[in-house]
């Protein structure tokens, strides 16, 4: 009993204080997740809420009138909402399948083809990467006035239908792809389009897979260009018409937020299922780029 | 001379796998930065047919217009409140969540949420949160008995506001490029550094993790310096960049002057300022990059 700095003690006093910081980190992450998850919280809440129990101060996240259905009822019916889902539907999905059909090939050609300009190419889509739409709009709208194509969904895709980015990011990846197996495919007799779809393609699919995820968020909660080239509610995107809300008298507050709910949770939802495809898509575009 | 025929074969096949792509990329990237420059150079608008060509008269408007200076300021200043939040909050947070064992997965799904959300909608419900008189988070300061803050009315919080909401919406991406970069560091270095003496987290994340991420840090910063420079959506959603231009951001007046007023000359002067701005940032990367490599 005398020798009290026997090492057991001291081990078991260090383990303590490194379990209960390890527990008073993990309390204070989830203290931090509650502030990062609260706005959504609030946002569904708010959906099934009566108007005026919305901006109720004694917040509670239960609604005290349940008027859920009437609100998603509205939004969904009664306003043109599931017209403003389709367009953002429409344009997202023009953008990536144009995106992926002028890429794919020309990334292929970049990364395996000898060609003379290709250095030029290469270089042309290098500079092209760091030119945000914001740039570009002026004189990309002028066209479209001028050409008469605003408010329509050919000028709603038209900036976006080539990715400098894809075509960067496919690069990289069908360069990995071994040269031999391709050469060996040539040997036996496949033409290079067989090539490409038959054994490129394949191999390519989580990079494409990415890219896709990537690119339909970044248009579905793409507000900047839809702002400028849409005018009529015809063409409005489900984002857009966000924008609605803060300036038009739409005192429907319920209402608004069962909308707000509809024009962010396909995001939402997609990503906590597809979370590996959203995580690789950033991952791949950061650290290698 | 078999060989040099299926070379031309070859390049044949690839100009036309490359045409779709290299046209677009004229029309949208190429010809538009061509005529963004020559646009600069006149006092083009939309409303009417007729313009001159001015010289450099946009750039030096530019330079003495108190609306430029007060988008630069704002925006400046928003990145200031905006950048080291940016950076060191998610760098915190993936050291901290990599380090949980059960937790992790939870974590990473519930801060991440935010970023694929869509902000415009979002914007309505901090918009909400926010309000002065009834929003959630003054009433709950309330209870704890310190005053309401006007968050998007006061000309001296709006910007603090607008950082906060781009925080929430940025920090879990952040934190992915960080995690990414943190379980790319090999055990074995944190190993050597424990045989070094390296013991206490402070000494590992100063000798091994902090010189490794060297990369991801950086792109980190370039990006989020992007990020604050590119500030749009809030503003047009929330403030309009009020209350009294004190949270006009340069984007959303160079958009004001575009495609409200229709000064197309004078908001190409100011795209191409940005472009600058961009591209200044891309040089830093690239240049620091080249240079920081680790491994």
């Amino acid at each position: 009993m005398a020798n009290t700095v026997v090492p057991p003690p001291t081990w078991s006093d260090r383990l303590r204080s490194v379990s209960i910081g390890r527990a008073l980190t993990t309390v204070i992450l989830f203290l931090g997740a509650w502030v990062m998850v609260f706005p959504f919280i609030w946002l569904i809440s708010s959906s099934l809420k009566p108007t005026d129990e919305v901006y109720d101060s004694n917040f509670s996240i239960i609604p005290k009138t349940f008027a859920g259905f009437d609100n998603y009822y509205g939004v969904i019916f009664e306003q043109p909402y599931l017209i403003f889902l389709m367009n953002s539907m429409i344009v997202c999905l023009g953008i990536l399948a144009i995106q992926l059909a002028t890429a794919i090939p020309a990334a292929y050609a970049l990364a395996k083809l000898k060609f003379r300009g290709s250095t030029i190419l290469f270089g042309t889509v290098i500079a092209a990467l760091t030119i945000p739409i914001n740039v570009t709009s002026i004189p990309i709208y002028i066209g479209l006035v001028k050409a008469g194509l605003l408010d329509t969904y050919f000028s709603m895709m038209f900036p976006f239908i080539v990715s400098v980015f894809a075509i960067f990011l496919f690069r990289q990846f069908f360069r990995g792809f071994p040269d031999s197996i391709i050469q060996a495919a040539r040997v036996d007799g496949f033409s290079e389009i067989e090539i490409i779809l038959r054994l490129i393609l394949p191999s390519a699919v989580p990079a494409i897979a990415a890219f896709s995820v990537f690119s339909f968020v970044a248009h579905w909660n793409d507000l900047y260009w839809p702002l400028i080239v849409v005018q009529s509610q015809d063409k409005m995107t489900a984002t857009l018409s966000m924008m609605q809300y803060q300036s038009a008298f739409d005192t429907d507050f319920g209402r608004t937020y069962a909308s707000a709910t509809v024009v962010t949770a396909p995001m939402v939802i997609a990503f906590l299922f597809a979370r590996r495809l959203f995580i690789r898509g950033i991952t791949m575009t950061g650290v290698k780029g | 001379m078999a060989l040099s025929k299926m070379e031309r074969g070859q390049a044949k096949l690839a100009y036309m796998l490359v045409l779709p792509a290299t046209i677009l990329i004229l029309l949208i990237y190429v010809i538009p930065i061509v005529l963004v420059f020559a646009a600069s150079l006149t006092d083009y608008t939309l409303v009417s047919d007729y313009y001159e060509f001015v010289g450099l008269e946009n750039y030096r408007k530019m330079f003495a217009d108190e609306a430029f200076g007060n988008a630069l300021r704002n925006t400046f200043v928003y990145a200031g409140l905006f950048l080291p939040g940016a950076f060191v909050i998610s760098l915190v947070l993936a050291i901290a969540i990599q380090e949980q064992k059960q937790f992790r997965s939870v974590l990473e799904v519930l801060y991440f949420l935010p970023v694929t959300a869509t902000l415009a909608a979002m914007a309505l419900v901090w918009g909400a949160l926010m309000d002065s008189g009834q929003g959630v988070i003054n009433n709950s300061l309330g209870a704890v008995g310190i005053p309401g803050v006007n968050w998007l009315g006061s000309k001296d919080v709006v910007l603090y506001s607008l950082a906060i909401i781009s925080l929430w919406s940025v920090i879990g991406f952040n934190m992915v490029l960080f995690l990414a970069g943190l379980t790319s560091i090999p055990p074995s270095l944190y190993e050597a550094a424990a045989i070094d003496g390296a013991d206490g987290p402070i000494d590992k994340f100063f000798r091994v993790t902090w010189p490794m991420l060297g990369p991801t840090s950086m792109f980190v910063a370039v990006t989020s310096s992007i990020t604050a420079f590119k500030l749009f959506d809030l503003v047009a959603i929330l403030t309009h960049g009020g209350p009294d231009h004190a949270s006009e951001v340069f984007l959303y007046l160079t958009f004001l002057e575009g495609f409200e007023y229709f000064n197309m000359g004078y908001s190409a002067a100011l795209s191409l300022f940005f472009l600058g701005i961009i591209f200044l940032f891309a040089l830093i990367q690239a240049l620091f990059t080249d240079r920081n490599v680790h491994y």
